[in-house]
């Protein structure tokens, strides 16, 4: 028996790596982690830089090739408080109650999908949607008044819906309209955000919080079902069962049972959804202006001016912003992960 | 009253997430297609909306815009003409085989019209790309599409499976590669035009080196559309990652060191038992990236407004600029003909490649 030396490539024992192919492994990481940080880290150094710093050509490190200055930031929150401020708190409030206002729907219904069995009936909805189709055509086309056309739709509905209804019994079910509800991800924001904009300035709501936090939610709303209906039925139903048996309702038994029992999801849920709508552009683009304006709206506008991009104040208002959702993320990031998770393996 | 409210509250929980996706998501699309076929002039504070049947799809597709929305075509290369019609028989030869074998109206018709998009598509792409043309918004959106998330995709499950295996220090760079998701858009746009300053960033003296100290990348249009990718492939990666590596660890453990010790190779038992079981969770990543991607408008926007020319303007970009501009019809009629293309694409591909996947397991 020859005692032959194991190749490079060779695991010493089953069921562990060879030498070089941990080696490869651990310089794609390492590489991978430095094009993942490099950009961060030049944002944060920018951040610290003076004007002539940035213009005299790339300096990497600080206190040694250049000296760091706080002077944009001072710009931002000393100086020129007031819209970075304004802009920040909007960014918050924003964020937060589209989240909170999406994540209690969201769950409630997808709380619901996954506990009572629905059947709509499909001419009902056909008939509803011929109706609403009507409506504006009659109010964009025939400058009919929208209350009036509303009204006349709606009692058109009460009416008539019954008797339509009983034509054909084609019923659909709970995944229909779970695929409904997911489905509206699809739609791509700039396809909606016309007609939304109309409507808040008919009410005159543009450029309010309301406004941008009622479409927040409903463009996650989508995610919010997804994920919270598959963690919903992972859930044992025994606990609610037994808690009906004692005479419990239907939202005792969601608050008190369902929602403590389901933290983690809830976790990742709201903070995926905080994410994005922290995150959000285009349609704040459209719905606000000045007094709503988020983050994202005051970072592009404060370089498309004629200065061109003022690298220093562009890289403070990005490091404020990504601070807090980093320092979340890497905190839950266990839970995204498992949230993210259930809904892809089930959904 | 309290009974009332027992024997309805089902329908009370679905009912606030219901309304409010009527209002802000099916009002707004049927409201936006009454738009499309209209045109708007605003008039004092109000509108005004006149009937114009497709007069906006035709400037679109057909009209003074083609070069916009699709591009232009003048001649069809000997090469357009070849992948043009060897494609189109393959395609053909698909809808013969499906009506041949198991012929369903429904299933029929939905292939039909999966038919007509990849026809179509395929031919904007033989009389732009191959024939040497510009293409238009639409060409320029697929190239974010499919070659931005094929990429994400290559890569993210290249190092989610690098990551899955038993390494020290794994948590860490799970924890760093995660961050990227979490910069907001505008924050990559910015980001990564400063890096890719050839005299201030920080890649300067390589430029100088190569003798590219004077290239402006924002001018090159291929230049320019690879950079968004890279942007955006920074910032999508994580996501793929993150998905792709909670697939491999949901493989079970001891199906791979039976592998081993039956003696497959790494390679064997990659493709043999590993790949197999996260295939369907891959194909669903891909579906949920490429919706996401089909309606970028940040990244554009942002690192090169669209320039140079048309060349880098997504679909969604095109439609803002519209609105931008007070044509809320074309905007609406530029919309639509994205998110005709996005439902046909994400649905074909739900329905040929998850589908089929998920029935095949069971």
């Amino acid at each position: 028996m020859s005692t032959r030396r194991p190749g490079l490539f060779e695991p010493r024992a089953i069921g562990q790596m060879a030498p070089a192919t941990k080696i490869l492994l651990y310089t794609i990481l390492i590489v991978w982690a430095a094009f993942v940080l490099f950009p961060i880290y030049w944002l944060l150094i920018t951040s610290v830089k003076t004007p002539a710093a940035v213009n005299q050509g790339p300096f990497f490190l600080p206190f040694i090739d250049f000296e760091p200055s706080l002077h944009a930031w001072k710009e931002l929150f000393v100086i020129d408080y007031e819209d970075t401020l304004r802009a920040y708190m909007n960014s918050i409030i924003i964020s937060l109650s589209a989240t909170a206002l999406s994540v209690l729907v969201g769950s409630m219904a997808a709380y619901a999908l996954s506990r009572v069995d629905y059947a709509p009936n499909l001419i009902t909805i056909l008939y509803f949607v011929a109706l609403l189709a009507g409506v504006g055509v009659a109010v964009g086309i025939y400058d009919v008044d929208w209350m009036l056309a509303t009204a006349v739709a709606v009692a058109l509905f009460f009416l008539l819906a019954r008797a339509v209804g009983r034509i054909y019994e084609v019923r659909l079910g709970n995944g229909d309209i779970l695929f409904w509800i997911i489905s509206q991800r699809i739609l791509a924001p700039i396809v909606v955000v016309v007609p939304i904009y109309m409507m808040f300035q008919s009410v005159r709501l543009l450029d309010t919080h309301l406004a941008i936090i009622l479409t927040y939610a409903v463009v996650n709303l989508p995610i919010v079902v997804w994920l919270m209906y598959d963690f919903f039925n992972s859930i044992p139903r025994d606990l609610e069962e037994s808690a009906q048996i004692d005479g419990a309702t239907m939202i005792g038994t969601f608050r008190e049972i369902i929602l403590p029992l389901s933290r983690a999801g809830l976790a990742a849920t709201t903070l995926l959804v905080m994410i994005l709508s922290w995150n959000e552009y285009l349609l704040a683009l459209f719905l606000s202006t000045t007094k709503a304006q988020t983050m994202p709206i005051l970072v592009a506008a404060m370089n498309a001016g004629e200065r061109g991009v003022l690298w220093w104040t562009m890289s403070v208002t990005i490091v404020v912003m990504i601070i807090p959702v980093v320092v979340l993320a890497v905190i839950l990031q266990k839970y995204i992960t498992k949230g993210l998770l259930v809904g892809a393996v089930k959904g | 009253m309290n009974e009332w409210l027992d024997r309805h509250m089902g329908r009370l929980f679905l009912a606030p997430a219901v309304t409010l996706i009527l209002i802000f998501s099916i009002f707004p699309l049927v409201a936006s297609l009454i738009l499309a076929f209209s045109r708007l002039r605003l008039r004092g504070g109000g509108f005004t909306m006149r009937w114009v049947g497709f007069r906006n799809f035709e400037k679109q597709l057909f009209g003074s815009e083609q070069f916009h929305l699709l591009g232009t075509f003048t001649t069809v290369s000997i090469l357009g003409w070849i992948v043009g019609l060897a494609g189109t028989g393959l395609l053909i030869w698909w809808m013969v085989r499906y009506a041949r074998t198991r012929f369903h109206w429904v299933g029929f018709l939905g292939r039909m019209i999966t038919f007509g998009i990849a026809v179509g598509l395929l031919w904007l792409f033989c009389a732009t790309l191959l024939s040497g043309n510009p293409f238009g918004t639409v060409g320029t959106t697929l190239f974010y599409v499919f070659v931005g998330c094929g990429i994400q995709f290559l890569i993210g499950t290249a190092l989610a499976f690098a990551c899955s295996q038993k390494l020290r220090g794994r948590t860490t760079f799970r924890v760093i590669f995660f961050v990227p998701m979490m910069v907001t858009p505008i924050g990559v746009g910015y980001t990564f035009r400063m890096l890719a300053d050839v005299t201030k960033g920080p890649f300067a003296g390589v430029w100088q080196w190569a003798g590219l100290g004077d290239f402006a990348w924002a001018t090159d249009p291929w230049a320019a559309r690879i950079f968004i990718t890279v942007a955006d492939s920074w910032q999508w990666i994580p996501f793929v990652f993150i998905m792709m590596l909670a697939a491999f660890e949901s493989v079970p453990r001891d199906l791979v060191e039976a592998g081993d010790l039956d003696g497959a190779s790494p390679w064997q038992s990659f493709r043999e038992i590993t790949w197999p079981h996260v295939m369907p969770i891959a194909a669903t990543v891909m579906l949920i990236r490429a919706i996401e991607a089909f309606k970028i408008v940040d990244l554009p926007n942002i690192m090169t407004s669209g320039g140079p020319g048309i060349a880098t303007e997504s679909v969604s970009l095109q439609a803002y600029y519209a609105w931008r501009s007070l044509d809320l019809g074309q905007a609406s009629a530029v919309a639509y003909i994205l998110l005709f293309v996005t439902v046909v694409i994400c649905v074909s591909f739900f329905n040929l490649v998850v589908l089929s996947r998920v029935r095949a397991q069971k």
